[in-house]
């Protein structure tokens, strides 16, 4: 690229105005990159989520629970492979701040139907043998920093145990990785077993929260899907079944009006960030007049012109939007805590340079289209 | 010293005169803080919405119980047996027939779809007794009739009545099974229960196979029967409940999503105003470079520095207070009374608000721009006043 | 005998200011030789340095023709008269016009830039262009750190670069101290003697015109006979 000294001594031109002009637009990215990443931290359930994996659960909500006799009932469904179940148990540790999801399941089957889950294989033997133990995500482990071993101690919020005391128990004989890099986080979860659960609990016994359903053909999910609630149609416990993703999406959906409140912060501060830009590429134009007109009477011919004003627009906004999103990928990394699932992933790397990109267009069109259409005898003489 | 006003005076007037001819870079200080105030303002009238909203639910003489350790309605459950023990405690209000004033009430979602939508959203069902309008005065029916025991008949909250498909009067959803027929809307104040629908706590407890109610809400005679009536029902060792009154109750419901937009709110707003700050520096920069001239023209004539370094700043502030007062404007034209739906991930509910502008947020944002304004004049002016004279004037 | 490098023909111009028409050049014709050394005198408003332009290629005559080297150049696109520009013609103004944010040597490279030349053949160019204004030594320097007559000789090196065939200057001494023009001055006639440029000067100093072979006095937007020889 034999033109970039060229634009990048122009960029440079003024050092403290490029500065503070690429400053506002860092901030901006930095912000964007940001929202980006909340969304990707909603969207993520959706992501993971396995095309050939339902979920049946109440018809009506998914906070009903359902009688455990299903489980047999659906296993008997033509398409259905394997089917597991858990329980929503709610609880906390220590306190509510610390709030993470704690479910009973099934440990004969909970690890095949979520192979991105994973778990050393002895781990999960000693879960299959040890009544009242537990596994948790690895990133709960290093946060509250417990050993395999371990005894946590669990405060019911809706299950008390027999005799009304809300103190639950569990030793901690496996951690939970995930298997893809992307998906950190959303292993950040504690199993227990179901049938320890359904023993020792005051009430509610021989029911679960919602089964997992593995199809043998993902292209057959949504046949298995109605044969499943048909079997339970008219009875007193009718179900829903629906594939793990459209249950997400439509989770997601429930915050709608939130999402829509990101979008629109990110345009107010887009919106801000055109005035502050364009004003500095006009004025370092206006400023520029006569070399430009110099450039073309050397033999620049009028689209050359248009196109250094343009690219010296997208270096400027390409450069901040690189050092905007890399901030939002430390800072996400230190908020990750309070937002699991938060990620500057690829898709929102290409969102910002794709962003940045428009920007550069918009703030350096007026500019460049003047530069393009700069009469060199008037230009000249202006001097 | 009524020279040194005089002057900054002149300096001034002179400075803000050539504001019209360097339009461009000035709009420039006007519309990012308006941005900035405008994002901020918005955000902190949702925060704001949202918790007047939970918190002008209940009332701090009544009181809620639920059972020991639940963090809320949606986990908690009371035994049937437990019920006569809260409604007969020490503290509660009788009426007029002298029964308590109080009602064992039983919280569900269910799923509907917003007008014009498919995909269901959670709806939170109460099942409560027909003495509710007694328990919580503050109800009006404004369309139809109250629900009649053990019917399938539902009264929706207005909110929820404006937001689903099917709940007007004479439409029917389904609830737990289908057919639960609307006959009546109401109204609470603009609370979290008008993005509820009500009935007969015994038809939906028999509809959806339940055996037990999850709270009981009970009117005090005051609020200071509080104390005595939790601790009778705390040392009753057949009972594991907690008691909160509702303020309480709804306040610790609000508060993680309440935070959540707050920090939102104050983080945009601190990174856009960085981000405002560097073009309002930008701007005051070049101001006071064009000026140059006349600033070193004022300077060789006698004005001191100190007129020059505020007069600056002054046109910083005033420019920015434009900003600012552009941004709360914009925030209260678009936003006040807006009214948003989201789910509360605390009661897995949706819960529906209105934004609100208060005149507190409108001081606050323009409190912010002014500060942005200041910042943003300091250092050009510092600049200014600096500037070597002669130089100054060669250059010319 | 030198061939006709430039030919101008009944080559007239107007401006329209407002409602009035300002008549710059009137059917003006011209013969310049290759080789030659030209300098155009006249008052100020006598047309000169709008006959430069023309030639030059930065503006296009109201009519007439100007054919350069067997090409018209009256004719040509705004894009095609850039290009013309790029391979044929060497400017140098009063106030030099260097980029201030590049180095000079990065200015001599300027034109090379629409060449396609390598790297290292722009480099070898621009340190031969920098050899011959004597200038080699401040090929790192920005224009700031330059006098005057530093400046206009690094000037006078972007518009030999190319290696084109004319030189047009606009008063290239207009902004220089005596001794410095002379300096830029003998640099120019240099080129003319010894490296064949055709030349052709603006300026109002009969001292600098001396330097050139010819010299043609206009006034009014006419050629004015028999100026004085040198």
């Amino acid at each position: 690229m034999k033109f970039f000294p060229l634009l990048w001594a122009t960029l440079w031109r003024r050092k403290p105005r490029t500065i503070f002009t690429m400053l506002s637009i860092v901030v901006a990215f930095l912000l964007f990159g940001l929202l980006q990443a909340v969304n990707v931290a909603f969207n993520q359930g959706v992501e993971m989520s396995g095309a050939d994996r339902l979920i049946t659960h109440g018809k009506y909500s998914f906070t009903e629970i359902l009688p455990y006799g299903h489980y047999q009932q659906i296993r008997s469904v033509p398409g259905v492979d394997k089917v597991s179940h858990a329980t929503w148990f709610g609880g906390r540790y220590q306190s509510e701040a610390n709030f993470f999801p704690i479910m009973p399941v099934d440990q004969e089957t909970y690890y095949d139907v979520y192979p991105e889950f994973v778990v050393a294989d002895d781990q999960v033997a000693t879960f299959k043998r040890e009544r009242t133990s537990c596994i948790v995500g690895r990133g709960l482990m290093e946060k509250f920093g417990w050993k395999i071993g371990d005894t946590i101690p669990i405060q019911a919020t809706i299950w008390p145990k027999k005799g009304g005391s809300n103190a639950w128990e569990f030793q901690l004989v496996g951690v939970m990785d995930a298997r893809d890099e992307t998906m950190k986080g959303q292993e950040d979860f504690m199993v227990f077993r179901w049938d320890y659960f359904d023993e020792a609990r005051a009430f509610g016994q021989g029911t679960v929260g919602w089964y997992n359903v593995k199809v043998a053909n993902p292209a057959e999910a949504e046949t298995v899907g109605r044969s499943i609630d048909k079997l339970f149609a008219n009875s007193p416990k009718e179900t829903l079944t629906e594939t793990d993703k459209a249950f997400n999406a439509a989770f997601i959906k429930q915050f709608g009006d939130i999402q829509f409140l990101i979008a629109s912060i990110i345009g107010a501060s887009f919106f801000s960030l055109i005035i502050i830009t364009g004003n500095t590429m006009m004025q370092s134009v206006r400023e520029r007049v006569p070399e430009l007109a110099v450039l073309k009477t050397i033999g620049f011919r009028d689209g050359g012109v248009l196109a250094l004003v343009l690219a010296e627009s997208a270096l400027l906004c390409l450069i901040a939007a690189v050092i905007g999103v890399l901030l939002s990928t430390f800072a996400s990394g230190f908020l990750k805590p309070f937002l699991p699932g938060l990620e500057v992933n690829l898709g929102v790397w290409t969102l910002a340079l794709g962003a940045a990109i428009v920007l550069a267009l918009v703030v350096g069109a007026i500019p460049s289209l003047r530069a393009m259409r700069l009469n060199i005898v008037n230009a000249l003489s202006g001097h | 010293m009524a020279s040194a006003f005089a002057q900054v005076t002149a300096v001034t007037a002179l400075n803000l005169r050539t504001v019209p001819s360097r339009l461009g870079p000035s709009m420039v200080i006007v519309i990012g803080i308006a941005g900035v105030v405008g994002v901020l303002v918005a955000l902190l009238a949702m925060a704001e919405g949202f918790r007047a909203t939970l918190s002008s639910t209940g009332r701090a003489d009544r009181v809620l119980v639920l059972r020991g350790g639940a963090n809320d309605e949606l986990s908690s459950v009371i035994y049937r047996s437990q019920v006569p023990t809260i409604e007969q405690a020490p503290g509660i209000r009788k009426d007029a027939d002298g029964k308590p004033i109080a009602a064992a009430e039983v919280f569900m979602l269910t799923s509907l779809p917003r007008r014009g939508a498919t995909d269901p959203t959670n709806v939170v069902v109460r099942g409560t007794q027909p003495n509710v309008l007694a328990v919580r005065p503050e109800v009006r029916i404004v369309e139809g009739r109250m629900f009649n025991s053990g019917m399938r008949e539902i009264i929706a909250g207005r909110g929820a009545a404006a937001e689903f498909e099917g709940l007007t009067i004479g439409g029917s959803v389904a609830v737990r099974g289908d057919g639960w027929k609307v006959v009546g809307i109401f109204e609470s104040g603009g609370n979290v229960h008008e993005s509820e629908i009500w009935t007969d706590a015994e038809a939906i407890m028999s509809a959806a196979n339940r055996g037990a109610p999850t709270s009981v809400i009970a009117q005090l005679e005051s609020e200071s029967q509080l104390q005595p009536f939790k601790d009778f029902l705390t040392k009753d060792p057949s009972m594991t409940v907690d008691v909160l009154s509702e303020p309480k109750y709804y306040a610790s419901r609000s508060k993680m999503l309440s935070n959540l937009i707050n920090g939102l709110g104050y983080f945009v707003a601190v990174v856009m105003a960085i981000g405002a700050l560097f073009g309002a520096l930008n701007t005051m920069y070049a101001a006071v470079s064009t000026r140059s001239v006349e600033i070193a023209t004022l300077r060789a004539l006698g004005f001191g520095a100190a007129p020059v370094v505020v007069s600056i700043m002054l046109e910083a502030i005033v420019l920015a207070l434009a900003g600012g007062i552009l941004g709360a404007l914009i925030a209260f034209v678009l936003f006040n009374g807006y009214t948003i739906s989201t789910l509360n991930g605390q009661t897995f509910s949706q819960v529906a608000f209105d934004f609100r502008v208060t005149p507190a947020l409108l001081v606050q944002g323009i409190v912010w721009a002014a500060v942005i304004g200041l910042f943003g004049g300091l250092f050009p002016a510092l600049r200014a006043a600096r500037m070597p004279v002669a130089e100054a004037l060669r250059a010319g | 005998m030198a061939e006709t490098l430039i030919a101008l023909d009944r080559i007239s111009k107007h401006y329209v200011r407002g409602k009035e028409k300002i008549e710059v050049l009137h059917e003006l014709s011209l013969n310049i030789e290759q080789g030659d050394f030209l300098a155009l005198m006249g008052p100020s408003g006598s047309g000169k340095t709008t006959l430069l332009n023309l030639i030059g290629g930065l503006d296009q005559p109201s009519a007439g023709t100007i054919t350069v080297s067997g090409q018209r150049i009256d004719t040509l696109s705004g894009g095609r008269l850039a290009q013309w520009r790029a391979r044929n013609v060497g400017f140098v103004f009063q106030f030099y016009n260097l980029l201030p944010v590049l180095t000079a040597a990065q200015n001599v490279e300027l034109p090379l830039l629409l060449t396609h030349l390598s790297k290292s053949e722009r480099a070898r160019r621009v340190q031969i262009a920098l050899t011959v204004v004597g200038l080699e030594d401040r090929a790192k320097h920005k224009p700031s750190e330059l006098s005057g007559g530093q400046a206009q000789r690094v000037a006078i090196a972007r518009a030999l670069v190319a290696d084109p065939t004319l030189l047009v200057c606009d008063e290239p001494t207009g902004d220089l101290d005596r001794k410095t023009a002379d300096e830029v001055l003998g640099l120019l006639q240099t080129l003319n003697r010894e490296h064949g440029k055709t030349l052709i000067m603006v300026t109002h100093d009969p001292r600098a015109a001396e330097y050139a072979g010819h010299q043609l006095h206009m006034d009014k937007g006419r050629l004015i006979e028999a100026g004085a020889q040198a």
